[in-house]
């Protein structure tokens, strides 16, 4: 049996399970179109891209697409903004959830803390042009509550959507409030899976309910915090579009706090429809993107093996 | 047994609390979209209105408005968008969890591979021009929508554990590959095919990047889309009203922005019970294992 599988070869394998692998043609076809196929677009980053002589006949300029950005103010702006929205969503979503999970795993009512996680996840279902609304309903110039507020507080209203000091921080409190209860219920996941006997254990040596937050739950959770924000690390040259276009759309009051490199991208390829600029942005953000999480990997690597993925 | 202590009631009353926070920002939208226009005017976005009026809503759902449109859109990409993807991962997981396919891993590698590789928007929106999608419905159901590696590897974890003489035990009684994968595997695999239906149905229905990149045909707009639109061009409103001029005599732009908004979000409280049961599930398959 194993001598006919051997001489069989690669084609007689299609042939024997070929039902088998029709079954997974069709994911195979998207996977090729719009995986590997994109791949030889990346080239355009090092033309003068025209949509009618397109890849193959359009001619090369080497470096200059990149030149031109990188002359830009706005290159060292965004690359910031990007860095620096997605580094505070990282540290301030892992601490608010942390905290958070802590406080959820001493509730004694089962009903009542599946009840508040309910609430709190559910913003994460909405989409980013909902949350919009939402925002727009508090921070509205003329209607917003927050600004009603002030003014029944006896304090000048805030012209929100053309002031953009405030913008890193609303930005952030948004992300928290929608993606908090994710990883709520991802860290309360991983305390349930923590051993009972530790704590047993701890209280029979006279811990305190603080210690054992400190000394049991704290470490025992650190690899889950430390994977999820090796992930989140992974895309964190990326991301923001949906949510920041949404929510800023053309506003270009707001573009010195808020533009990111996605944004800026889409705004080279749709609106000022260049897409060799814009496949250069990309390319540098993959680059760079790829080093911060292969650099960070290796420093978790050293401190702990286990904790690194890969 | 349950004792109350200072910390215990402190700390239950600090998460209602912080629960109530994360729900009225979604309530003053509920509520503005109930709100007379007038009453807005005078006193803004309030949680507790002068005066209600169910205005907004008979402008949308009474008119001749591009709601209805937008939402057959919606739905239609949803429903037809979702059962493809969810035919068409459940069946390349059953090819790469079947212990007799001999290049499976291969295959997985394969997959695998766009997965760490993302070349971004730019290849992406040329292909997908270039096959022509641009004002089809297709712009909307095919690119970055209709497969995702992530939920195939869900599907195949799953699939795995299904054990190998149950489909022997077929092969013997002559059945193919469609037929195992058709009627065992994926009864055998609802709970996983729920979690990427899911998966996949809350992609379509709250997805506007397709439109954005790829739709100018205001037909084909989805929901998300026009509401996105709605709140930057007002004219889209003023249009609605012209169709409507014996009900409204002031234009309610403001609770029409919300009343669509308020639409838009209704199928997913509708399905909000089932979404969070499976998708805790899948969240947790795919974070805590592996």
């Amino acid at each position: 049996m194993s001598d006919i599988r051997k001489r069989k070869g690669v084609l007689g394998e299609l042939l024997q399970n070929k039902a088998a692998y029709l079954l997974a043609l069709p994911a195979a076809v998207y996977t090729v179109i719009f995986g590997y196929l994109t791949m030889p677009y990346l080239l355009i980053a090092f033309q003068k891209f025209n949509y009618k002589t397109g890849l193959f006949n359009s001619p090369w300029i080497g470096f200059d697409n990149f030149r031109f950005f990188f002359a830009s103010p706005r290159a060292w702006e965004i690359t910031f903004n990007t860095l620096k929205l997605n580094t505070l969503f990282i540290v301030f979503g892992t601490i608010a959830a942390l905290l958070l999970a802590i406080l959820f795993n001493e509730l004694k009512s089962r009903l009542f803390s599946r009840i508040a996680q309910s609430t709190i996840l559910f913003p994460h279902f909405l989409s980013w042009v909902i949350v919009s609304y939402v925002l727009y309903s508090l921070l509205s110039t003329e209607y917003g509550m927050v600004n009603r507020v002030l003014q029944t507080i006896g304090m000048e209203p805030i012209n929100w959507y053309s002031s953009p000091g405030y913008w890193t921080s609303i930005l952030v409190g948004t992300h928290i409030w929608k993606d908090i209860g994710i990883s709520l219920v991802i860290y309360l996941a991983a305390i349930a899976g923590i051993d009972e006997s530790y704590y047993e254990a701890g209280r029979i040596d006279g811990a305190t309910r603080m210690q054992l937050i400190r000394f049991i739950t704290l470490p025992l959770l650190l690899p889950t915090v430390i994977i999820l924000s090796l992930l989140a690390l992974g895309k964190i040259m990326y991301g923001g579009f949906d949510m920041i276009y949404a929510i800023v759309k053309d506003n270009g009051l707001l573009y010195p706090t808020t533009e990111v490199i996605d944004t800026y991208v889409f705004r080279s390829l749709r609106n000022i429809g260049n897409p060799a600029q814009a496949m250069a942005i990309g390319l540098y953000q993959a680059v760079v993107g790829f080093i911060l999480v292969y650099t960070s990997n290796k420093v978790v690597r050293k401190i702990n093996p286990d904790h690194a993925l890969f | 047994m349950k004792k109350f202590t200072l910390f215990g009631t402190l700390n239950t009353m600090f998460i209602a609390l912080f629960s109530l926070l994360c729900t009225i920002p979604m309530l003053l939208v509920l509520m503005v979209s109930f709100t007379d226009e007038k009453s807005i005017q005078l006193n803004g976005y309030q949680l507790f209105p002068e005066k209600l009026s169910l205005g907004a809503y008979k402008l949308l759902l009474l008119g001749s408005t591009p709601l209805y449109q937008s939402y057959m859109i919606s739905i239609l990409i949803t429903v037809v968008g979702t059962l493809l993807a969810v035919l068409i991962t459940g069946a390349a997981g059953y090819t790469l969890s079947s212990r007799h396919v001999k290049y499976r891993n291969h295959l997985a590698m394969f997959f695998f591979v766009t997965m760490v590789f993302n070349t971004g928007i730019v290849p992406w929106y040329l292909i997908s021009t270039g096959l022509g999608l641009r004002n089809t419905i297709w712009a909307l159901i095919v690119p970055s929508m209709i497969f995702n590696p992530f939920n195939l590897f869900l599907v195949r974890n799953y699939m795995k554990q299904i054990p190998d003489t149950l489909t022997e035990a077929a092969r013997i009684d002559g059945a193919n590959d469609f037929y195992i994968a058709l009627r065992i595997f994926f009864p055998l695999s609802l709970p996983v095919l729920a979690t990427i239906t899911l998966f996949y149905g809350i992609g379509y229905w709250n997805n506007w990047f397709n439109a954005i990149m790829l739709v100018d045909n205001k037909d084909l707009f989805p929901l998300q889309f026009l509401l996105f639109k709605l709140n930057s061009e007002i004219s889209m409103i003023q249009s609605m009203q012209r169709t409507m001029s014996e009900v409204a005599t002031t234009l309610p732009a403001e609770s029409v922005k919300m009343a669509t908004a308020i639409l838009t979000i209704g199928p997913i409280v509708f399905f909000y019970p089932f979404l969070q049961k499976y998708f805790i599930k899948g969240l947790l398959i795919g974070s805590v294992k592996e």
